[in-house]
Protein backbone atom coordinates (compact mmCIF):
# COMPACT_ATOMS: atom_id res chain seq x y z
CA UNK A 1 0.00 0.00 0.00
CA UNK A 2 1.08 3.45 -0.89
CA UNK A 3 1.87 5.72 2.05
CA UNK A 4 2.23 8.88 1.24
CA UNK A 5 -0.14 11.27 3.75
CA UNK A 6 -0.67 13.97 1.93
CA UNK A 7 -4.11 12.55 -0.05
CA UNK A 8 -5.09 9.50 1.72
CA UNK A 9 -7.43 8.48 -1.12
CA UNK A 10 -11.02 8.22 -0.36
CA UNK A 11 -12.80 6.30 1.79
CA UNK A 12 -13.19 3.00 0.57
CA UNK A 13 -14.67 0.48 3.72
CA UNK A 14 -18.31 1.59 3.13
CA UNK A 15 -18.61 1.51 -0.10
CA UNK A 16 -19.25 4.25 -2.38
CA UNK A 17 -21.59 6.85 0.15
CA UNK A 18 -19.41 7.95 2.57
CA UNK A 19 -22.23 8.64 5.03
CA UNK A 20 -23.98 5.52 4.76
CA UNK A 21 -22.59 2.66 7.82
CA UNK A 22 -21.74 -0.77 7.03
CA UNK A 23 -22.52 -3.35 9.71
CA UNK A 24 -19.51 -4.58 11.42
CA UNK A 25 -19.54 -7.09 14.25
CA UNK A 26 -17.36 -7.38 17.45
CA UNK A 27 -14.81 -10.43 16.49
CA UNK A 28 -12.44 -9.88 19.98
CA UNK A 29 -12.54 -7.39 22.34
CA UNK A 30 -9.89 -6.33 25.22
CA UNK A 31 -9.94 -4.41 28.62
CA UNK A 32 -6.87 -2.35 28.00
CA UNK A 33 -7.14 -0.10 31.23
CA UNK A 34 -9.42 0.95 33.50
CA UNK A 35 -11.36 3.05 30.94
CA UNK A 36 -9.85 1.84 27.77
CA UNK A 37 -10.59 -1.04 25.44
CA UNK A 38 -9.96 -2.27 22.14
CA UNK A 39 -12.29 -3.89 19.11
CA UNK A 40 -11.89 -5.83 16.67
CA UNK A 41 -14.34 -5.26 13.97
CA UNK A 42 -15.14 -7.34 10.68
CA UNK A 43 -17.70 -7.04 8.08
CA UNK A 44 -20.65 -8.61 8.55
CA UNK A 45 -21.21 -8.21 4.48
CA UNK A 46 -18.11 -11.11 4.15
CA UNK A 47 -14.43 -11.40 4.23
CA UNK A 48 -13.62 -8.45 2.02
CA UNK A 49 -11.21 -6.35 3.48
CA UNK A 50 -10.03 -2.70 3.39
CA UNK A 51 -7.16 -0.56 3.36
CA UNK A 52 -5.94 2.31 5.84
CA UNK A 53 -3.13 4.54 6.61
CA UNK A 54 -1.26 4.99 10.11
CA UNK A 55 -3.28 7.93 11.37
CA UNK A 56 -6.88 7.48 9.81
CA UNK A 57 -10.31 7.13 11.73
CA UNK A 58 -13.46 5.58 11.24
CA UNK A 59 -17.05 6.36 12.07
CA UNK A 60 -18.65 4.12 14.77
CA UNK A 61 -21.97 4.01 14.96
CA UNK A 62 -23.34 2.38 18.43
CA UNK A 63 -27.04 1.86 17.68
CA UNK A 64 -29.18 3.62 19.34
CA UNK A 65 -26.69 5.81 20.81
CA UNK A 66 -24.87 7.92 18.49
CA UNK A 67 -21.46 7.80 16.01
CA UNK A 68 -18.36 8.67 17.22
CA UNK A 69 -14.79 9.24 15.23
CA UNK A 70 -11.96 6.50 16.57
CA UNK A 71 -8.46 6.44 15.52
CA UNK A 72 -7.63 3.27 13.95
CA UNK A 73 -5.22 1.90 16.65
CA UNK A 74 -3.98 -1.62 14.28
CA UNK A 75 -1.05 -2.58 12.43
CA UNK A 76 -1.45 -0.30 9.07
CA UNK A 77 -2.08 -1.59 5.66
CA UNK A 78 -4.65 -4.02 3.99
CA UNK A 79 -6.76 -5.57 7.02
CA UNK A 80 -9.83 -7.77 6.99
CA UNK A 81 -10.39 -6.25 11.04
CA UNK A 82 -10.65 -2.80 12.02
CA UNK A 83 -9.04 -2.39 15.37
CA UNK A 84 -9.98 0.37 17.66
CA UNK A 85 -8.56 1.53 20.92
CA UNK A 86 -11.43 3.53 22.67
CA UNK A 87 -11.87 5.62 26.35
CA UNK A 88 -15.02 5.37 27.55
CA UNK A 89 -15.93 8.68 28.61
CA UNK A 90 -19.39 9.64 27.02
CA UNK A 91 -22.36 8.08 26.33
CA UNK A 92 -21.59 6.17 22.86
CA UNK A 93 -18.02 5.57 23.62
CA UNK A 94 -20.14 3.83 27.26
CA UNK A 95 -22.30 1.84 25.03
CA UNK A 96 -19.43 0.73 23.01
CA UNK A 97 -17.41 -0.57 25.87
CA UNK A 98 -20.59 -2.75 26.63
CA UNK A 99 -20.51 -4.38 23.47
CA UNK A 100 -19.68 -8.29 23.65
CA UNK A 101 -18.26 -10.44 20.64
CA UNK A 102 -20.77 -10.94 17.98
CA UNK A 103 -22.71 -7.76 18.69
CA UNK A 104 -22.77 -5.25 14.99
CA UNK A 105 -22.02 -1.39 15.30
CA UNK A 106 -22.14 0.88 11.71
CA UNK A 107 -18.44 1.92 10.84
CA UNK A 108 -18.28 4.36 8.00
CA UNK A 109 -14.52 4.93 6.95
CA UNK A 110 -11.57 5.05 6.82
CA UNK A 111 -11.25 8.87 6.54
CA UNK A 112 -8.84 11.62 6.81
CA UNK A 113 -4.91 12.09 6.35
CA UNK A 114 -2.16 10.41 7.96
CA UNK A 115 1.12 10.21 9.24
CA UNK A 116 4.09 10.98 6.75
CA UNK A 117 5.53 7.67 7.56
CA UNK A 118 7.24 7.66 3.86
CA UNK A 119 8.27 11.45 4.13
CA UNK A 120 10.07 10.30 7.45
CA UNK A 121 12.18 7.91 5.77
CA UNK A 122 15.82 8.07 6.25
CA UNK A 123 15.31 10.48 9.28
CA UNK A 124 15.14 9.39 12.93
CA UNK A 125 11.46 9.09 13.97
CA UNK A 126 9.99 10.55 17.11
CA UNK A 127 6.65 9.87 18.41
CA UNK A 128 5.42 11.66 21.48
CA UNK A 129 1.83 10.43 22.63
CA UNK A 130 -0.04 11.31 25.73
CA UNK A 131 -3.58 9.10 27.07
CA UNK A 132 -5.22 7.68 24.47
CA UNK A 133 -3.01 9.66 22.06
CA UNK A 134 -1.01 6.43 21.70
CA UNK A 135 -3.82 4.56 20.19
CA UNK A 136 -3.93 6.81 16.72
CA UNK A 137 0.04 6.73 16.99
CA UNK A 138 0.63 2.77 17.48
CA UNK A 139 -0.53 2.38 13.81
CA UNK A 140 2.64 4.73 12.73
CA UNK A 141 4.78 2.89 15.09
CA UNK A 142 4.03 -0.76 13.55
CA UNK A 143 4.65 0.56 10.27
CA UNK A 144 8.00 2.14 11.44
CA UNK A 145 8.89 -1.11 13.15
CA UNK A 146 7.95 -3.17 10.42
CA UNK A 147 10.41 -1.41 7.56
CA UNK A 148 13.14 -0.57 10.38
CA UNK A 149 15.46 -0.55 7.90
CA UNK A 150 14.09 2.80 6.04
CA UNK A 151 14.20 4.85 9.59
CA UNK A 152 17.07 6.14 11.89
CA UNK A 153 16.56 5.84 15.27
CA UNK A 154 12.66 4.88 16.56
CA UNK A 155 12.07 7.12 19.57
CA UNK A 156 8.87 6.67 21.56
CA UNK A 157 7.72 8.93 24.67
CA UNK A 158 4.74 7.82 26.13
CA UNK A 159 3.13 10.16 29.47
CA UNK A 160 0.17 8.69 31.42
CA UNK A 161 -2.35 10.03 34.42
CA UNK A 162 -1.02 7.33 36.68
CA UNK A 163 0.09 4.29 36.15
CA UNK A 164 -2.81 2.72 35.50
CA UNK A 165 -3.77 4.53 32.57
CA UNK A 166 -0.98 3.42 30.60
CA UNK A 167 -2.14 1.94 27.87
CA UNK A 168 -0.96 -0.95 25.55
CA UNK A 169 1.38 -2.20 28.62
CA UNK A 170 2.58 -5.29 27.87
CA UNK A 171 3.47 -4.44 24.51
CA UNK A 172 5.30 -1.18 25.40
CA UNK A 173 7.20 -3.53 27.43
CA UNK A 174 7.67 -5.63 24.36
CA UNK A 175 8.72 -2.92 22.48
CA UNK A 176 10.98 -1.84 25.28
CA UNK A 177 12.87 -5.16 24.83
CA UNK A 178 13.96 -3.97 21.33
CA UNK A 179 17.23 -3.12 20.68
CA UNK A 180 16.23 -0.93 17.64
CA UNK A 181 13.96 1.27 19.51
CA UNK A 182 13.98 3.44 22.48
CA UNK A 183 10.86 3.71 24.52
CA UNK A 184 10.24 6.05 27.56
CA UNK A 185 6.98 5.96 29.67
CA UNK A 186 6.14 8.61 32.28
CA UNK A 187 3.27 9.27 34.37
CA UNK A 188 1.36 12.24 35.77
CA UNK A 189 1.35 10.95 39.52
CA UNK A 190 2.14 7.63 41.26
CA UNK A 191 1.22 5.95 43.87
CA UNK A 192 3.53 4.37 46.32
CA UNK A 193 5.93 1.58 44.78
CA UNK A 194 5.84 2.68 41.33
CA UNK A 195 9.84 2.76 40.63
CA UNK A 196 9.31 4.36 36.56
CA UNK A 197 9.27 8.05 35.81
CA UNK A 198 7.05 11.02 37.45
CA UNK A 199 6.83 14.24 35.34
CA UNK A 200 5.00 15.40 32.21
CA UNK A 201 5.67 13.73 28.86
CA UNK A 202 7.36 16.85 27.68
CA UNK A 203 10.47 16.68 30.27
CA UNK A 204 11.02 13.33 28.27
CA UNK A 205 12.31 15.47 24.92
CA UNK A 206 15.39 17.03 26.41
CA UNK A 207 17.08 13.42 27.74
CA UNK A 208 15.53 11.65 24.66
CA UNK A 209 18.55 10.07 21.94
CA UNK A 210 17.97 11.17 18.62
CA UNK A 211 19.25 13.98 16.07
CA UNK A 212 17.23 16.86 16.23
CA UNK A 213 18.22 18.48 12.95
CA UNK A 214 17.30 15.32 10.75
CA UNK A 215 14.14 14.26 12.83
CA UNK A 216 10.29 13.70 12.23
CA UNK A 217 7.78 14.02 15.03
CA UNK A 218 4.68 12.82 15.30
CA UNK A 219 2.90 14.02 18.58
CA UNK A 220 -0.90 13.13 19.43
CA UNK A 221 -1.87 13.62 22.77
CA UNK A 222 -4.61 16.50 24.34
CA UNK A 223 -3.61 19.91 22.70
CA UNK A 224 -1.85 21.66 25.49
CA UNK A 225 -0.03 18.56 25.81
CA UNK A 226 1.45 18.89 22.05
CA UNK A 227 1.95 22.61 22.08
CA UNK A 228 4.07 22.04 24.86
CA UNK A 229 5.54 18.90 23.46
CA UNK A 230 6.37 20.93 19.91
CA UNK A 231 7.42 23.60 22.03
CA UNK A 232 10.17 21.26 23.40
CA UNK A 233 10.86 19.64 20.31
CA UNK A 234 11.78 23.42 18.74
CA UNK A 235 14.15 23.72 21.81
CA UNK A 236 16.13 20.52 21.27
CA UNK A 237 16.47 21.69 17.03
CA UNK A 238 13.37 19.97 15.50
CA UNK A 239 12.03 22.41 13.03
CA UNK A 240 8.22 22.64 13.23
CA UNK A 241 7.90 21.83 9.24
CA UNK A 242 8.99 18.57 10.52
CA UNK A 243 6.55 18.20 13.54
CA UNK A 244 3.00 16.47 13.05
CA UNK A 245 0.31 16.76 15.20
CA UNK A 246 -3.24 15.00 14.96
CA UNK A 247 -6.09 17.32 16.02
CA UNK A 248 -9.37 16.34 17.48
CA UNK A 249 -12.80 18.02 17.16
CA UNK A 250 -16.23 17.62 17.32
CA UNK A 251 -16.42 15.75 13.75
CA UNK A 252 -19.60 14.57 12.27
CA UNK A 253 -20.06 13.88 8.90
CA UNK A 254 -16.26 13.01 8.45
CA UNK A 255 -16.29 14.13 5.04
CA UNK A 256 -16.44 18.03 5.60
CA UNK A 257 -19.97 18.41 4.53
CA UNK A 258 -21.31 19.90 7.82
CA UNK A 259 -18.62 21.95 9.16
CA UNK A 260 -18.97 20.94 12.91
CA UNK A 261 -15.23 20.20 13.15
CA UNK A 262 -14.21 23.29 11.06
CA UNK A 263 -10.80 25.04 12.83
CA UNK A 264 -10.25 28.46 10.19
CA UNK A 265 -10.51 27.62 6.70
CA UNK A 266 -9.88 23.91 7.32
CA UNK A 267 -12.14 20.73 8.35
CA UNK A 268 -10.26 18.46 10.67
CA UNK A 269 -12.20 15.40 9.50
CA UNK A 270 -11.08 15.57 5.93
CA UNK A 271 -7.93 17.93 5.91
CA UNK A 272 -7.19 16.32 9.32
CA UNK A 273 -6.68 15.12 11.63
CA UNK A 274 -2.95 14.80 11.38
CA UNK A 275 -1.54 18.36 10.48
CA UNK A 276 2.29 19.82 9.74
CA UNK A 277 2.49 21.37 12.75
CA UNK A 278 3.86 25.02 11.13
CA UNK A 279 0.43 25.03 9.24
CA UNK A 280 -1.69 25.11 11.70
CA UNK A 281 -0.20 26.32 14.92
CA UNK A 282 -1.70 29.87 14.06
CA UNK A 283 -5.25 28.79 14.27
CA UNK A 284 -4.77 27.10 17.45
CA UNK A 285 -3.64 29.98 18.97
CA UNK A 286 -6.97 32.30 18.12
CA UNK A 287 -9.80 31.69 20.49
CA UNK A 288 -12.26 32.12 18.52
CA UNK A 289 -11.83 29.05 16.74
CA UNK B 1 44.73 13.36 38.87
CA UNK B 2 41.97 14.25 37.17
CA UNK B 3 39.55 16.65 37.75
CA UNK B 4 35.72 16.64 36.71
CA UNK B 5 36.37 19.26 34.31
CA UNK B 6 36.41 17.40 31.08
CA UNK B 7 33.04 15.47 32.44
CA UNK B 8 30.94 18.79 33.81
CA UNK B 9 31.40 20.36 30.36
CA UNK B 10 29.82 17.80 28.54
CA UNK B 11 26.69 17.65 30.80
CA UNK B 12 23.65 20.37 29.74
CA UNK B 13 23.64 22.70 32.53
CA UNK B 14 27.23 23.66 31.64
CA UNK B 15 27.24 23.69 28.18
CA UNK B 16 29.04 26.56 26.39
CA UNK B 17 30.24 27.53 30.06
CA UNK B 18 33.81 29.44 30.21
CA UNK B 19 36.74 27.48 30.68
CA UNK B 20 37.52 29.40 33.81
CA UNK B 21 34.09 29.01 35.20
CA UNK B 22 33.94 25.28 34.44
CA UNK B 23 37.73 25.21 36.81
CA UNK B 24 36.12 27.17 39.42
CA UNK B 25 32.85 24.76 39.47
CA UNK B 26 35.00 21.67 39.36
CA UNK B 27 36.75 23.31 42.28
CA UNK B 28 33.58 21.82 44.14
CA UNK B 29 32.59 19.00 42.59
CA UNK B 30 33.33 15.42 43.33
CA UNK B 31 31.80 11.90 42.65
CA UNK B 32 28.97 10.11 44.41
CA UNK B 33 26.99 7.01 44.79
CA UNK B 34 24.15 6.21 45.95
CA UNK B 35 22.62 2.66 46.58
CA UNK B 36 18.66 1.76 45.89
CA UNK B 37 16.06 3.05 48.58
CA UNK B 38 19.36 5.71 50.11
CA UNK B 39 17.63 9.14 51.19
CA UNK B 40 20.12 11.87 49.73
CA UNK B 41 17.82 14.70 51.07
CA UNK B 42 15.35 14.93 53.74
CA UNK B 43 12.34 17.66 53.58
CA UNK B 44 13.62 20.49 56.48
CA UNK B 45 17.39 18.91 56.44
CA UNK B 46 20.05 21.91 54.96
CA UNK B 47 19.95 21.86 51.45
CA UNK B 48 24.06 22.55 51.13
CA UNK B 49 24.52 20.32 47.80
CA UNK B 50 22.74 19.98 44.54
CA UNK B 51 23.83 17.10 41.96
CA UNK B 52 24.01 15.59 38.30
CA UNK B 53 22.97 12.38 37.85
CA UNK B 54 24.90 10.59 35.94
CA UNK B 55 23.44 7.03 36.08
CA UNK B 56 20.35 5.99 37.64
CA UNK B 57 17.00 7.15 38.77
CA UNK B 58 16.50 9.57 42.12
CA UNK B 59 12.63 10.29 43.14
CA UNK B 60 11.41 13.10 44.78
CA UNK B 61 9.01 12.99 47.03
CA UNK B 62 6.71 14.54 50.12
CA UNK B 63 5.09 12.48 52.50
CA UNK B 64 1.16 12.96 52.97
CA UNK B 65 -0.44 11.51 55.94
CA UNK B 66 -2.86 8.72 55.23
CA UNK B 67 -1.47 8.59 51.82
CA UNK B 68 2.17 7.57 52.03
CA UNK B 69 5.00 8.89 50.11
CA UNK B 70 3.97 11.10 46.94
CA UNK B 71 6.03 10.73 44.03
CA UNK B 72 5.96 14.57 42.63
CA UNK B 73 8.54 13.75 39.80
CA UNK B 74 11.76 11.71 38.95
CA UNK B 75 15.38 12.94 38.02
CA UNK B 76 17.16 10.89 35.60
CA UNK B 77 20.67 10.48 33.78
CA UNK B 78 22.23 14.36 33.37
CA UNK B 79 19.07 15.94 34.91
CA UNK B 80 19.89 18.41 37.97
CA UNK B 81 18.82 17.50 41.57
CA UNK B 82 18.46 20.00 43.83
CA UNK B 83 18.27 23.98 43.56
CA UNK B 84 17.53 24.53 47.41
CA UNK B 85 21.47 25.35 47.95
CA UNK B 86 20.65 28.26 45.79
CA UNK B 87 18.59 30.12 48.19
CA UNK B 88 17.90 31.12 51.37
CA UNK B 89 16.76 29.09 53.72
CA UNK B 90 18.71 26.33 52.23
CA UNK B 91 17.04 23.68 53.10
CA UNK B 92 15.23 20.38 51.34
CA UNK B 93 11.50 21.12 50.17
CA UNK B 94 10.92 17.21 49.61
CA UNK B 95 12.70 13.99 49.99
CA UNK B 96 14.94 12.59 47.77
CA UNK B 97 15.60 8.95 47.18
CA UNK B 98 17.47 7.14 45.02
CA UNK B 99 15.03 4.55 43.23
CA UNK B 100 18.07 2.63 41.48
CA UNK B 101 21.59 2.49 42.40
CA UNK B 102 22.62 6.08 41.19
CA UNK B 103 25.98 7.60 40.40
CA UNK B 104 26.48 11.43 40.32
CA UNK B 105 28.43 14.49 40.23
CA UNK B 106 27.71 16.34 43.56
CA UNK B 107 28.72 20.05 43.53
CA UNK B 108 28.99 21.49 46.82
CA UNK B 109 26.90 24.72 47.44
CA UNK B 110 28.57 26.39 49.71
CA UNK B 111 31.27 26.09 47.66
CA UNK B 112 29.82 27.64 44.95
CA UNK B 113 28.28 30.11 46.54
CA UNK B 114 31.81 31.46 48.39
CA UNK B 115 33.18 31.74 44.35
CA UNK B 116 30.04 33.85 43.55
CA UNK B 117 31.08 35.99 46.13
CA UNK B 118 34.12 36.72 44.62
CA UNK B 119 33.06 35.84 40.81
CA UNK B 120 29.99 37.60 40.24
CA UNK B 121 30.10 36.80 36.41
CA UNK B 122 29.81 32.90 37.79
CA UNK B 123 27.19 33.54 40.12
CA UNK B 124 25.32 35.44 37.22
CA UNK B 125 25.90 32.34 34.84
CA UNK B 126 24.89 30.05 37.04
CA UNK B 127 21.73 31.35 38.53
CA UNK B 128 20.55 32.01 34.76
CA UNK B 129 20.96 28.56 34.20
CA UNK B 130 19.11 27.63 37.67
CA UNK B 131 16.28 29.88 36.25
CA UNK B 132 15.54 28.10 33.39
CA UNK B 133 15.78 25.18 34.81
CA UNK B 134 13.55 26.08 37.87
CA UNK B 135 11.15 27.79 34.98
CA UNK B 136 11.12 24.23 33.22
CA UNK B 137 10.08 22.56 36.33
CA UNK B 138 7.34 25.17 37.20
CA UNK B 139 5.98 24.38 33.42
CA UNK B 140 5.79 21.03 34.03
CA UNK B 141 4.35 21.17 37.75
CA UNK B 142 1.88 23.67 35.74
CA UNK B 143 1.36 20.88 33.27
CA UNK B 144 0.50 17.80 35.54
CA UNK B 145 -2.18 20.26 37.82
CA UNK B 146 -4.25 20.55 34.65
CA UNK B 147 -4.51 17.31 34.97
CA UNK B 148 -4.28 16.73 31.20
CA UNK B 149 -5.46 13.46 30.48
CA UNK B 150 -8.34 13.04 32.88
CA UNK B 151 -12.04 13.34 32.06
CA UNK B 152 -13.14 17.02 31.53
CA UNK B 153 -16.57 16.66 29.66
Amino acid sequence: MATTTEDPGPPDAAGADPMRPAPFRVARRVVETHDAFTLWLESVNGPGGFSFQPGQFNMLYAFGAGEVPVSMSGPPGAVKQAVHTIRAVGPVTQTLRRLKRGDVVGLRGPFGSAWPVSLAEGSDVVLVAGGIGLAPLRPALYHLLAHRERYGRVVLLFGARTPRDILFAREIETWRGRFDADVEVVVDRAAPGWHGLVGVVTTLVPRAHFDPHNTVAFVCGPEIMMTFTVRALAHRGVVPARTWVSLERNMKCAVGFCGHCQLGPTFICKDGPVYRWDRVAPLLGVREL
Amino acid sequence: MQTLEPILAQLPLFQGMKPEHLKLIAGCASNARFDAGQFIGKQGEPADKFWIVRQGRVALEIHAPGRGALTIMTVAENEVLGWSWLLPPHQWHFDAYALTATRAIALDGKCLRGKFASDHELGYELMSRFSQLIVQRLEATNLQLLDLYGDHD
